[in-house]
């Protein structure tokens, strides 16, 4: 059943994406019906998920290489596809209002159903190759989904920068995938975690690995392609950056850290990174008085939370990252939807420009405070219970475990902090504004259903902080999944306790740092970093360009002579290595001679020496041909017609090629040329001349087999039905040499075409010469 | 072209269905005697150079009702799909079978598969010889011209 969900994801997305014209924003109908099959799939089948190994499926692919579509539906997948496809559904319902009629919403529609199917491949994928595949396929699926206003010369080149960036990260990752399948001796995720393979290539493996998976969650420092990709429209913001592809990082440090948490560099480099990122995110976020940004930046910092707790590898901390992915999930969507009703009705979310929401904006308002809420970890919500379980999970470690809960609660205070200026934001914009103006009321307020989809997610919010039990279990399961020894009970009070006074204390400090919100700016603003992650980016591209200039220019000089030189003299060069490092003499090779050789051998000798010096191009060609029927005549004399037929035949077509060519050069070659470069010439074309003769006479001398030739003629009419041998081997017994050399024909026809047509002007046919336009017309008749 | 010869016109129009023929007789006779596709394809292809001597390409063009590019496609298509009918018979690929039949007053007359492959190679030759004339060919005043332009 898996793979026909992925491939309804396909089916539904093509529909929308051809459609799209025709079916307007029914678009988005045609394409959650996926998510929705999704969800009810795994509603229907979830008393499975508990059978060990979860639900399995296998279809062979290329089963001489191993290569199966292996998948696998465990709990902790099955909490991430309810991130996949159930936020899903909902930014499906909640795109439905805000594209509305806008001619946008076939291609929105089937890019991010296309979307939602890789994700959904990468979370149940038991295949490290068949993962990659489908991570790819979200890198390339949000590429288009970021820059779907491709008008806006700002959204490409976010797109881009999203795309070099989780492309860069997605092919380091592949390198680590395959080293690591090699290590294991397999490609399943399963049997791999089951029994991990260690050593230092092992190691090199994850540190690859795990920078593919920086580049996806947008940790420090690949974190700056993330706050570009906000210029997509905000529902494609709301999935992509809460629910969906940000998220994939974190599966992967998730799926990984139980098994591999002990290798030496993992702890180090994930809980830095994770730490780093989670702090720095949340003090840009302090800054931004675009909203989207704010929550862009604070994304950032919650993904290092994340990939923290998972990261750590231990049972408590991995339950309470499963618990933390959820409910991130919940608030950060529905955060991101009133954001972008915000936009949608009164054309800014910027705080400064903010007008007041007044009249009908009560429901957006409560969402946003409800939802900013459980972002700052406030009881009685469902990010207070995760926050919670992770403290408690770091609270009774070691020193590296005391750290991280510092740097932890550290990063928790700056998101108290942002949280409390995004709801105050849209409560009191005053209050969070250097703004003195007095604002407007807005002139109008979202429709009901507008608000709907975001509202889901704050009830979901508040009742899952509530009623602990609801969710408990579904934690409970996924934590499971990943590491046997992890079990998950939330709870809303679990007595006075160290987690709690540190939830307290965060608390306190948080609306302390808000509080002096304008001290802490100004100490911002002096303080800044001084390297932003875009700017190393910018360095990055515009150095890459610059050095592929520089080599361009140097290795594609345009110059034919050059071009010829180098290759001539690398094939006359390159074997000479290796004749120099082996045994290379054999003796002299069996020479047949006969009398008539003599002649035909002066001919040849003649030919060539009067090719060399002629004057003018025209003869040149012509005593070349003379060489070629030369050879022809060797053919005939040594008894073979057909070589000597093809000789004469190519020979006579190379003349009028020639004859072709000099049409357009002078006739005569030039008199002159610079002593240096007279030499150079002089020097290769010697190379050359020897390398083959020496080459040919080396070679011939080393027949230490029989020849094949005998064979080949005895077995010609029996087998081949032809009593001419050579034909017989090139259309029977090497026929598919044959089939590639005219492959390689038809190829370079179509290329002697091409590049002699491209070294043209257009001419004679006037259709293809740019007509003047009538305004210079004008001109010229004056 | 503005100036034909007329002595030079005559021969090659002469030659042309000879020397076709004589392509075409490579082609089927190169499996017991020397000739095959590709001589014969070169065979052709020299007597379409001659027409091209002789009158430029728009008389290769009135002579050859195909454009290069599809003599060069249909010629591999043809070699490819026969290389792959054994394929579906569940043979190797390039497998060849040979048929007898007897034919009136001809008497028997063996065929094989393979001259059909040889077929495919014969059109590649000519198609890309065409392809060459096409691309350096065409008309050399103007091409004169270009170079002219190009100096000044």
């Amino acid at each position: 059943m898996l793979p026909a969900l992925l491939i309804l994801h396909a089916v539904c997305g093509a529909v929308a994406l051809a459609a799209g014209r025709r079916l307007g924003r029914y678009a988005w109908l045609a394409g959650a019906v996926a998510p929705a099959a999704t969800v009810l799939w795994l509603g229907a089948n979830s008393s499975r998920l508990a059978d060990d190994g979860g639900i399995v499926s296998r279809t062979e692919w290329v089963p001489s290489l191993g290569l199966a579509l292996d998948l696998r539906l465990d709990a902790f997948s099955a909490l991430m596809v309810l991130l996949v496809s159930g936020i899903g559904v909902l930014v499906y319902a909640y795109a439905w209002q805000y594209f509305g009629a806008s001619g946008r919403s076939g291609q929105a529609a089937g890019l991010l159903t296309l979307f939602a199917g890789a994700m959904l491949g990468v979370v149940v994928a038991d295949n490290l190759l068949v993962l990659y595949l489908f991570w790819e396929l979200t890198s390339v699926t949000s590429y288009l989904l970021i820059g779907l206003d491709d008008d806006d010369p700002e959204a490409r080149s976010a797109a881009q920068h999203a795309l070099l960036v989780t492309g860069f990260g997605g092919l380091t990752m592949l390198g680590g995938l395959v080293i690591l399948g090699q290590q294991a001796g397999t490609f399943r995720i399963s049997e791999l975690l089951a029994a991990p393979p260690s050593g230092s290539a092992t190691t090199a493996a994850l540190v690859l690995i795990l920078v593919g998976a920086f580049t996806k969650s947008a940790q420090y420092p690949f974190h700056s392609w993330l706050p570009g990709a906000m210029v997509a429209p905000t529902p494609i913001s709301a999935y992509l950056h809460s629910a969906a592809m940000v998220k994939a990082g974190v599966y992967l440090v998730a799926r990984l850290a139980p098994a591999f948490a002990d290798v030496a560099v993992w702890r180090p480099l994930v809980l830095t990174v994770g730490l780093v990122t989670m702090i720095a995110g949340g003090l840009r976020a302090l800054r931004p008085t675009d909203l989207k940004q704010l929550l862009a930046m604070g994304t950032i910092s919650q993904l290092g939370f994340l990939v923290v707790l998972f990261g750590i590898g231990r049972p408590e901390a991995t339950a309470a990252g499963c618990a933390l992915l959820l409910s991130h999930g919940l608030f950060k969507a529905a955060l991101f939807m009133v954001v972008g009703i915000v936009d949608h009705e009164t054309r800014t979310r910027d705080i400064d420009q903010l007008p007041v929401l007044g009249r009908g904006w009560a429901t957006t308002r409560a969402v946003a405070v409800a939802s900013a809420a459980s972002m700052a970890a406030l009881p009685p919500l469902a990010g207070f219970l995760a926050k919670e379980k992770a403290y408690a999970a770091l609270v009774e470690g070691g020193t590296v475990d005391r750290l991280t809960l510092a740097g932890i609660v550290i990063g928790s205070v700056l998101t108290v902090a942002y949280s409390l200026r995004f709801g105050f934001a849209l409560v009191r914009p005053d209050a969070v504004s250097d703004r003195r103006s007095a604002r407007e009321e807005a002139d109008h307020a979202p429709g009901p259903w507008f608000v709907v989809p975001g509202l889901v997610l704050a009830l979901g919010s508040i009742v899952l902080g509530l009623v602990p039990a609801l969710w408990s279990g579904l934690v409970d399961r996924a934590a499971n999944a990943l590491d046997p020894a992890a079990s998950a009970y939330l709870e809303l009070w679990h007595g006075f306790s160290a987690p709690l006074v540190l939830s307290l204390v965060t608390l306190a400090a948080g609306v302390t740092l808000f509080a002096v919100r304008r001290v802490v700016a100004g100490a911002q603003e002096r303080a800044a970093f001084p390297v932003t992650g875009t700017r190393v980016y910018e360095a990055g591209v515009q150095g890459t360009l610059e050095v592929a200039a520089r080599v361009t220019s140097v290795v594609q000089s345009g110059s034919l002579p050059i071009y010829a030189a180098v290759v001539l003299s690398t094939a006359a060069l390159a074997p000479v290595v290796a004749l120099a490092t082996g045994r290379w003499w054999n003796g002299w090779p069996d020479v047949v001679g006969r009398p008539a050789h003599v002649p035909i051998a002066a001919i040849l000798i003649a030919g060539c020496v009067a090719a060399t010096v002629a004057r003018r191009r025209f003869a040149a060609a012509l005593l070349l041909g003379v060489v070629g029927y030369g050879m022809a005549l060797f053919f005939v004399v040594q008894g073979a017609p057909d070589l000597a037929l093809t000789q004469f035949a190519i020979e006579t077509l190379s003349v009028v090629a020639f004859l072709l060519v000099f049409r357009v050069l002078p006739d005569r070659f030039e008199r002159r040329t610079p002593a240096l470069r007279h030499s150079l010439r002089l020097a290769v074309s010697a190379t050359v001349g020897v390398f083959v003769m020496l080459m040919a006479i080396v070679a011939s001398g080393w027949r230490t087999e029989p020849s094949v030739s005998r064979e080949m003629s005895e077995r010609a009419l029996p087998e081949g039905d032809g009593r001419n041998v050579v034909n017989v081997i090139l259309v029977d017994i090497r026929g598919l040499d044959t089939m590639g050399e005219i492959t390689v024909l038809a190829t370079a026809g179509i290329g002697v075409a091409a590049l002699a047509r491209a070294g043209r002007r257009p001419r004679r046919s006037r259709a293809t010469r740019p007509r003047p336009r009538p305004a210079e017309q004008e001109v010229v008749a004056s | 072209m503005t100036r034909r010869s007329l002595i030079l016109d005559t021969t090659v129009r002469l030659v042309f269905d000879g020397v076709l023929v004589l392509s075409v007789y490579l082609l089927f006779a190169g499996h017991n005697q020397p000739g095959g596709g590709f001589v014969g394809g070169l065979v052709a292809a020299a007597a379409l150079a001659l027409r091209y001597i002789a009158g430029g390409f728009d008389e290769v063009r009135s002579t050859l009702r195909f454009r290069p590019w599809t003599l060069l496609s249909a010629g591999l298509l043809l070699a490819v799909g026969t290389a792959l009918v054994p394929v579906v018979f569940g043979l190797a690929a390039l497998d060849h079978d040979a048929l007898e039949v007897n034919v009136a007053l001809l008497g028997k007359v063996k065929a094989t598969s393979a001259t059909v492959f040889d077929t495919g190679v014969y059109l590649v030759v000519v198609g890309f010889v065409l392809m060459i004339f096409e691309g350096l060919g065409d008309d050399p005043d103007d091409a004169r011209r270009d170079v002219r332009e190009e100096a000044s």
